[in-house]
């Protein structure tokens, strides 16, 4: 898995570090390290159900804030756990703009053994940069 | 704690960092604590405590409770008093569980009446009161009618049936924050939020069976005023909040004030998640009015999960829950900024008082207090481990000194993670039987997550508040029943 939980940080929180060679591939692996808290195992999530996601953002560390954010916001409101299947990051002069294609299914306890809520992602040392390999993200989840 | 040394020591309890520390630090900051306790604290509520030093308009100090750990934005058991006209409000000052809270109920039964249906209680609690990840309620609402239930707190609970009305005095703000508008919420937080009332959510939310063990009982007067008469009394406490509406409410203006706060307003913070605007700016006053809706919400959570309880009571025992002697002792908000009155050099002002992972504990006479607990001290639960064991405290004058705060739980020492790796779910569920507490949880990995070595000791805690005169106890409980999250 292309992340990583952190311990003796925030530690009735959760902290973890997500990253691939593209920034695309880092959305994915800190989407899936968020649902990972909620969820023991991702494999038991099917693909039942997509969801479009299109987010902006002035910066390039807030529109991964915002893509965590929506992820969170399903999960409640309509109960779906969503992993990203593909993203799509583009900017111009303004802003940064991703289109994601989320896919998952409801919460099913029957399968799906689940562990805690995620209630938010927090800025408490929150960071995305690019490194000599690709992109990292530090991310610090309330639970 | 590593810099134990540079904290200067007020009184056995009391550890000051004064304000040359950092730069940009307005005012001092102290932690609450034993020497102890301050041991086993992490270094990350130092840095925190300063950083809220640093916020504009503060007063007096920054505070830490006896319960501090390292959080995001203030330290969990953060309380910051903001003056009205010149300080910000800052929802890392709240936290995203805005009034995740407390509720205490007790009953007039003894352990041994209700020993043989203890399983049968706890087996229905936990089917009739939601618990887990995501989860819906059974209180169906419009999202028409859940923007009035944000407006009207537990208020609209006792007219729709949820409680007596005897339940409003008895819970903080009444069940109802003036001024909450529900204009001032996004779309995001009601889809989030609408099916969530009667939920307790994950984590640290439980739903517990207790008993007051005669031994346990500090007080006996107090415990007396406080509805605790009878040895081996069995009580239940709750412990949840506004459940995805609230954590949408802090995400969205969170945002808000990260765009506001340098460009509009100059202000500069030392971490991001201590983003704010002042607060009679217009920004500031919306997140006010938001943040009410989201107090309220976590009012109606509870005062209708206080209705299932005493539905369950009710079955089981096959009485009526008024002859079962189920009143509420008092409910408790523990994330909030509200507007109080307090003493600043000798006159009164009126402040914002943030206080996140504490309790509010108003001594004897407050007038924000109801006739009923004029004399004793407004009621403090303070919940511990679901091994462990929770108290009963009251507010005491002394506790001026910290805006009248005090801790909110044990806090813990030990990351999730961690304890899931050492500790297993249905081993512990076993262990736990073993020692006379039923457990039933919506997560195996989670019930690992919250076992008792995970937490800091709540006597010690507890004790704590009391040496430095900011809270009383008057009783201990221990679990026997427990419904995890």
């Amino acid at each position: 898995m292309p992340f990583e939980y952190i311990d003796g940080i925030a530690i009735a929180d959760v902290a973890f570090k997500a990253w691939g060679q593209t920034l695309e591939e880092m959305f994915i692996a800190a989407a899936d390290a968020t649902i990972s808290v909620m969820v023991e195992d991702l494999e038991t999530i099917e693909r039942r159900q997509d969801r479009e996601i299109e987010i902006s953002s002035f910066a390039v560390d807030m529109l991964l804030f915002n893509l965590l954010q929506e992820i969170i916001f399903f999960k409640d409101a309509e109960q779906l756990l969503l992993r990203i299947e593909k993203v799509a990051v583009t900017s111009n002069d303004a802003q940064y703009v991703a289109k994601a294609t989320a896919r998952g299914e409801p919460i099913d306890p029957g399968r799906h053994e689940m562990i805690v809520d995620v209630k938010a992602v927090t800025l408490h040392r929150f960071k995305v940069e690019q490194t000599r390999r690709g992109w990292e993200a530090f991310v610090i989840l309330d639970v | 704690m590593a810099i134990i040394s540079k904290l200067n020591k007020i009184s056995d309890t009391v550890w000051e960092i004064p304000a040359d520390y950092k730069e940009g630090m307005r005012v001092p900051a102290r932690i609450y604590a034993t020497e102890k306790l301050l041991a086993e604290m992490d270094e990350g509520v130092v840095d925190q405590v300063t950083n809220v030093a640093t916020l504009p308009g503060i007063q007096k100090y920054a505070l830490c409770m006896p319960d501090g750990h390292w959080g995001y934005g203030f330290p969990i058991g953060g309380v910051a008093a903001m003056d009205e006209r010149s300080g910000v409000i800052s929802p890392g000052g709240i936290g995203f569980d805005i009034n995740c809270g407390m509720r205490l109920v007790l009953t007039n039964l003894s352990y041994d009446e209700i020993k043989e249906y203890l399983k049968e209680l706890v087996d229905r609690l936990f089917q009739r009161v939601p618990a887990g990840v995501g989860g819906s309620g059974f209180v169906k609402l419009s999202q028409d009618e859940f923007r009035t239930v944000v407006e009207k707190g537990s208020q609209w609970c006792i007219e729709n049936g949820y409680g007596w009305e005897e339940d409003l005095e008895r819970t903080e703000e009444f069940g109802r924050v003036e001024g909450a508008d529900a204009t001032k919420i996004s779309q995001k937080a009601v889809d989030r939020g609408y099916r969530q009332i009667g939920t307790l959510g994950s984590g640290n939310h439980y739903l517990e069976i207790q008993v007051a063990r005669p031994e346990n009982i500090f007080d006996p007067a107090l415990a007396k005023a406080l509805g605790l008469n009878i040895p081996d009394q069995v009580v239940v406490m709750f412990h949840c909040g506004s459940r995805g509406f609230g954590h949408q409410v802090a995400t969205d203006y969170l945002q808000t004030f990260l765009k506001v706060m340098e460009p509009k307003y100059a202000i500069k913070v030392l971490d991001r998640e201590l983003a704010c605007a002042p607060f009679l700016s217009p920004e500031g006053q919306n997140y006010f009015a938001a943040m009410k809706c989201a107090i309220n919400m976590s009012f109606a959570n509870r005062q209708v999960i206080l209705h299932r309880v005493r539905e369950v009571f009710s079955e089981v025992l096959r009485k009526d829950p008024l002859d079962l002697g189920m009143h509420q002792v008092y409910d408790v908000a523990h994330n909030t900024a509200k507007q109080e009155m307090h003493n600043i050099e000798g006159r009164p002002k009126r402040l914002l008082v943030h206080r996140k992972g504490a309790t509010r504990a108003f001594g004897p006479g407050a007038q924000e207090l109801p006739e009923v607990y004029r004399q004793t001290g407004q009621p403090v639960i303070i919940g511990g481990s679901m091994e462990t064991g929770s108290y009963l405290l009251t507010g005491v004058n002394s506790a001026e000194q910290t805006f009248f705060s005090t801790a909110h739980g044990s806090g813990r020492t030990m990351s999730r993670q961690k304890a899931k790796k050492m500790f297993h779910g249905k081993t512990l569920q076993h262990d736990m039987e073993r020692r006379g507490i039923y457990v039933r949880t919506a997560s195996w990995a989670g019930l690992a997550e919250e076992a008792g070595p995970a937490y800091k000791n709540i006597d010690e805690v507890v004790e704590a508040t009391e040496a430095a005169g900011i809270s009383k106890r008057v009783a201990r409980f221990v679990p026997v029943g427990n419904i995890k999250g």
